[in-house]
């Protein structure tokens, strides 16, 4: 306990969120390995991972369902370890909404103000004001059987957020909701959430629901958390084979470094002829084993031969996945290996853009790969 | 109107009901209306013991109701109290049922689904015995030189032997032990399908643990509470074995008078007077108490 410096100081704006140490073990597996985070006030922020990667379980060790096995949890200050969910400044709203059935939307809302004994007229306007933001006063006296998965969302949302929460989870906030209303939900629950000014941590799988909910994400496999950083960071610069993969689709090219200076890297990959040149330094060794990322979006697919030294492939189109709004291309490389390009279907019929069985080259730019240690 | 009628009734499925509802109509309504007629008649010294309802001559069909076995119920002392024991008995044994069951069921509802399946099999398993037998075995429990009895005194508790036996404390437990499963079952049904999240939710929101059973899943399992108190208090009411096996001099109860009104006594048509009132003490309170919950469900 004494090997944690700033646990226990009075909580700041950006460490309001304190997450020390913590580690979960269920059976002798490590749901949760060792995982320190800080979470500033008001801030959004998604825990990303593949089911079983313990997202979960640290939600669930946030509002108290779940007590850490060893490591601490600070919130605004105060030591959650031996405090049960019914008193923590914390609220849920859980994955199936978790609706009481047997009470109308209004009792719903209400509930948590009841617990706490707020006088009756307060506890009316209260539910009535948070009904309000979440667009449901028609619905007050309905029960949850009788209203559509985008209802039950918002009213578990009002009922999460009456009691003034200092801290709002999510679990999963759009798995019970079909594509479309997913879209515009995400936004509009953003929208309240920044309205209220609550802090929030969020679970999901969907990179997508991250990348457009979250100010920051953090990245989580096997218990731990691999990079945290905003949207854009964690796409652009991923810092790991996994976080590139699981964020976007991804190339890599293993090779290994020839060149190291302080302003560029480049790399020689066995498969590819053309060496790699990526125009930020890394901290390594000369030869060591590298992975350079490149989105498929950098690519550029072309007839002509690119002139440059550097970051070209030449292959022929195995495939065209269409998109509407852009499309994919899978360019076999000489050796077998297939390369993912994205292509802008800027015209509606393009004559000269490349199609199946057609020899191309794939370029990008200096600026584009990302080189991963690890 | 005969195909809409057809289409109505749809014949497939009608004949799959068709047939339990026969099979209530002629070992149910008939054998009832044979006894509501009984309870009408008179009691005379033939074959059958009683008078018929319907009498033929001289041209003259008369109907003779004789309502003197109703009335003779309200006369005697004994029929009005050992109606009310009845209920009295079988209500408490009903409670006790529920808060000993209740945590039961809950308790095998929460385990893991290896576990429940054992603990399941341990609730049905003794009703693989005869009835009778697991309730004559209580006596050799009960009695004053039996199982407790002897065990309470090698152990130097008690000096002389607790008098359990014939009386109705034995007769309360004969109850609550053979119709416990009864109780346990419908309020497993319940409780397996009762969604964990929303106790999760209850507390999230700042519910303690007993105030969580209260608001969320008591009311959630209300269904269960019903089904379950009514398996047991219906054939409580009208139980005989256990209070003939169990109960004493003291215990009256509207089974014992039964059998020997008709056995003893051999006064059949008072004896389906009893029935016949014990029946509507039983059907009147649960009609009028699923009126009004569809009601309130409106």
């Amino acid at each position: 306990m004494n090997a944690i410096p700033d646990a226990g100081k009075p909580a700041t704006k950006a460490n309001y969120v304190q997450i020390r140490n913590v580690t979960k073990v269920f059976d002798d597996v490590y749901a949760v390995d060792d995982v320190s985070l800080d979470i500033s006030q008001g801030e959004i922020f998604a825990l990303l991972g593949s089911s079983g990667c313990g997202k979960s379980t640290l939600l669930r060790m946030l509002a108290g369902f779940e007590a850490p096995t060893s490591g601490s949890i600070f919130i605004d200050g105060v030591d959650m370890s031996s405090i049960p969910p019914y008193r923590r400044p914390v609220n849920m709203m859980f994955q199936s909404y978790a609706l009481f059935p047997h009470m109308t939307v209004e009792q719903n809302v209400a509930f948590g103000l009841k617990q706490e004994g707020v006088p009756r007229r307060l506890i009316a306007d209260r539910v009535q004001q948070l009904l309000k933001l979440v667009r449901m006063q028609p619905y007050a006296r309905r029960k949850p059987d009788s209203l559509s998965g985008g209802q039950r969302q918002r009213v578990a949302l009002a009922r999460s957020l009456v009691k003034q929460p200092k801290l709002l989870l999510l679990d999963e906030p759009m798995a019970a909701l079909d594509k479309k209303l997913r879209e515009q939900m995400q936004l509009e629950l953003v929208d309240i959430i920044e309205s209220v000014g609550v802090t929030c941590v969020m679970v999901t799988h969907d990179q997508h629901e991250a990348m457009t909910m979250a100010n920051r994400i953090g990245v989580m496999d096997e218990g731990r958390i691999l990079q945290i950083g905003t949207p854009t960071e964690i796409y652009e610069m991923p810092n790991c084979r996994f976080t590139a993969g699981f964020v976007g689709s991804v190339n890599l090219f293993e090779g290994r470094v020839v060149e190291d200076e302080p302003g560029y890297v480049v790399i020689q990959s066995e498969d590819l002829p053309q060496k790699l040149y990526i125009d930020h330094g890394i901290t390594g060794t000369m030869d060591m084993q590298v992975w350079v990322a490149v989105r498929p979006e950098k690519i550029l697919v072309r007839r002509q031969r690119p002139e440059s030294e550097y970051n070209w492939l030449q292959g022929k189109v195995r495939d065209i996945a269409y998109f509407g709004s852009h499309s994919i291309y899978h360019v076999a490389l000489p050796g077998g290996r297939v390369v993912m390009a994205h292509v802008s279907n800027q015209q509606r019929d393009c004559e000269d853009c490349p199609t199946w069985e057609d020899e191309v080259f794939l370029s990008w730019e200096g600026n584009s790969g990302v080189v991963l240690t690890r | 109107m005969i195909r809409k009628f057809w289409q109505r009734i749809r014949p497939g499925h009608g004949s799959v009901i068709a047939i339990p509802y026969l099979w209530l109509l002629l070992f149910f309504l008939i054998p009832f209306i044979i006894v509501l007629k009984i309870s009408f008649a008179e009691m005379q010294l033939a074959m059958p013991p009683f008078t018929d309802l319907t009498e033929y001559a001289e041209e003259r069909l008369q109907f003779n109701v004789n309502l003197g076995n109703y009335l003779y119920l309200l006369t005697d002392d004994l029929y009005v109290s050992s109606y009310f024991a009845s209920l009295k008995i079988a209500f408490i044994s009903t409670v006790l049922c529920l808060l000993i069951g209740y945590p039961m069921a809950y308790a095998i509802a929460r385990s893991s689904p290896a576990v429940r399946t054992g603990l399941l099999m341990l609730i049905v398993l003794p009703s693989w015995t005869s009835f009778l037998i697991r309730v004559y075995a209580w006596i050799g429990i009960l009695k004053n030189n039996g199982l407790i009895n002897n065990a309470l005194m090698a152990m130097g508790i008690i000096d002389e032997p607790l008098h359990i036996l014939h009386t109705n404390f034995a007769v309360y437990i004969g109850i609550v032990y053979a119709y416990l499963p009864f109780m346990i079952l419908p309020l497993y049904a319940n409780l397996v399908k009762l969604d964990y999240s929303l106790l999760e939710a209850a507390s999230d929101l700042g519910a303690r643990p007993w105030k969580t059973f209260l608001t969320v899943t008591l009311p959630l399992t209300k269904a269960g509470i019903i089904a379950g108190s009514m398996l047991v208090f219906i054939p409580a009411v009208g139980e005989f074995v256990i209070p003939e096996l169990l109960g004493g001099p003291e215990t009256l109860m509207i089974g014992k008078v039964l059998w020997q009104e008709f056995f003893n006594n051999r006064d059949w048509p008072v004896a389906s007077a009893v029935a016949i009132v014990m029946l509507l003490l039983l059907v009147v309170p649960m009609v009028l108490f699923h009126h009004y919950q569809n009601k309130e469900l409106e």
